[in-house]
């Protein structure tokens, strides 16, 4: 039982708890959360963090791979497929308003735009392209959106996220902010991200593993059993503040696109793993 | 149109592992949809999977299945190369079929 104790102590001593990070860079800042995450969990490979939870549980990795045979999102992607190569009332599509017709694009969005100085997410730039067609918008935080948007997904499956913020200050700004919230403290119960994210990550909270930082946007959208249904990220930015009995900030709010912005630039150099399953 | 029934099958050491995703919503008959009315009961009641026109599998399913069901099942006395027909009736007499072969 003491040595239990002594090793938990000098454990604690040896690793720094990233609490806000002190880089002056976001590469700096991603290479600290890489390094803190390594060291905390020595026998997950790099890659495997976009896994979450089923890289640091064994029995609930087996369940989730007999699962992926036919992972419950299948038919939301070949409706996201449909959807996705479906002419606007315009004749035009999709295709038309992304790079490379929006086929293998997933890995670089988040991305800041320059002129309009504000970060644009997948979800955004689909809306962005329904309604410079003509088309009504969709709701962002499950259906029709989530289904296009995990399509897209599915189609950079496997491509290193590749996020960039430009060295100007609007880009700075908006991943300082991103930083900041996930950093910040926030509701009845006064967490903050981090606090379970960073500091808690592989501990259990009630009946759910807690997942790394390093990953987590990677597998979005993401089918929750509890949803039973495909959900966007910003379904689960809202979700998560609930949890701490926070007031959640509407889907694609700056706030919220901010936060995207910091969190997928951490995940930078891992797989798209979207869509993906979780409990 | 597509068929309803994904299903893959392997053969190790005799014994057959399947695996099926059907699409279907599965309706209890309990839930209301946001005017308020009740959305009809729509589910599977029976689906099966026949071998050499014998029957290995059959599942009696109701309302307490969820939509899109996951099937996992085992059976013995088939071998790879082998056809199997799986198939299900709903309870508005709806159905579906689709043959796998075992790999």
């Amino acid at each position: 039982m003491l040595k239990a104790k002594v090793i938990l102590v000098a454990l604690g001593a040896a690793l720094v708890v990233p609490q806000a990070l002190a880089g002056s860079s976001p590469e700096e800042d991603r290479k600290e959360v890489v390094e803190y995450f390594k060291q905390r969990f020595p026998d997950v490979p790099f890659k495997e963090f976009v896994n979450g939870q089923y890289a640091l549980d064994d029995d609930r990795r087996s369940q989730w791979e007999s699962l992926q045979d036919f992972p419950p999102y299948e038919f939301a992607v070949a409706d996201g497929k449909e959807m996705f190569e479906a002419a606007f009332a315009n004749g035009k599509t999709y295709a038309s308003c992304f790079e490379n017709g929006g086929i293998g694009v997933r890995q670089n969005y988040p991305y800041f735009d320059t002129e309009k100085k504000e970060v644009i997410t997948l979800e955004l730039a689909i809306n962005r392209c329904r309604e410079a067609n003509g088309e009504k918008p969709l709701r962002y935080k499950k259906g029709d959106i989530a289904s296009i948007s995990a399509y897209m997904a599915s189609t950079s499956k496997g491509k290193a996220f590749d996020i960039k913020v430009p060295d100007e200050s609007a880009a700075l700004a908006a991943y300082q902010d991103g930083k900041e919230f996930y950093y910040s403290r926030r509701g009845q119960l006064n967490f903050s991200c981090a606090s379970c994210h960073v500091q808690n990550a592989g501990n259990w909270i009630r009946a759910d593993l807690l997942s790394p930082t390093l990953g987590q946007p990677s597998n979005f959208p993401v089918h929750r059993s509890k949803w039973g249904e495909l959900g966007t990220l910003h379904r689960r930015f809202a979700g998560c503040n609930n949890n701490v009995r926070a007031e959640p900030l509407p889907a694609q709010s700056s706030e919220y696109r901010n936060l995207e912005y910091f969190l997928t630039y951490m995940s930078n150099g891992l797989p798209v793993v979207g869509p993906a399953t979780r409990p | 149109m597509a068929s309803s029934i994904r299903v893959r099958a392997v053969q190790n050491g005799g014994v057959t592992s399947l695996k099926a995703l059907v699409r279907h919503p599965m309706d209890s008959g309990f839930v209301k949809d946001s005017a308020g009315n009740v959305i009809p009961a729509h589910f599977i009641q029976v689906l099966t999977i026949n071998h050499n026109d014998k029957d290995v599998f059959v599942a009696h399913w109701g309302p307490a299945v969820s939509k899109d069901p996951f099937l996992e099942c085992r059976f013995e006395g088939a071998k790879k190369g082998d056809k199997l027909t799986i198939s299900w009736v709903d309870n508005k007499g709806e159905s579906d079929s689709t043959t796998a072969t075992i790999g």
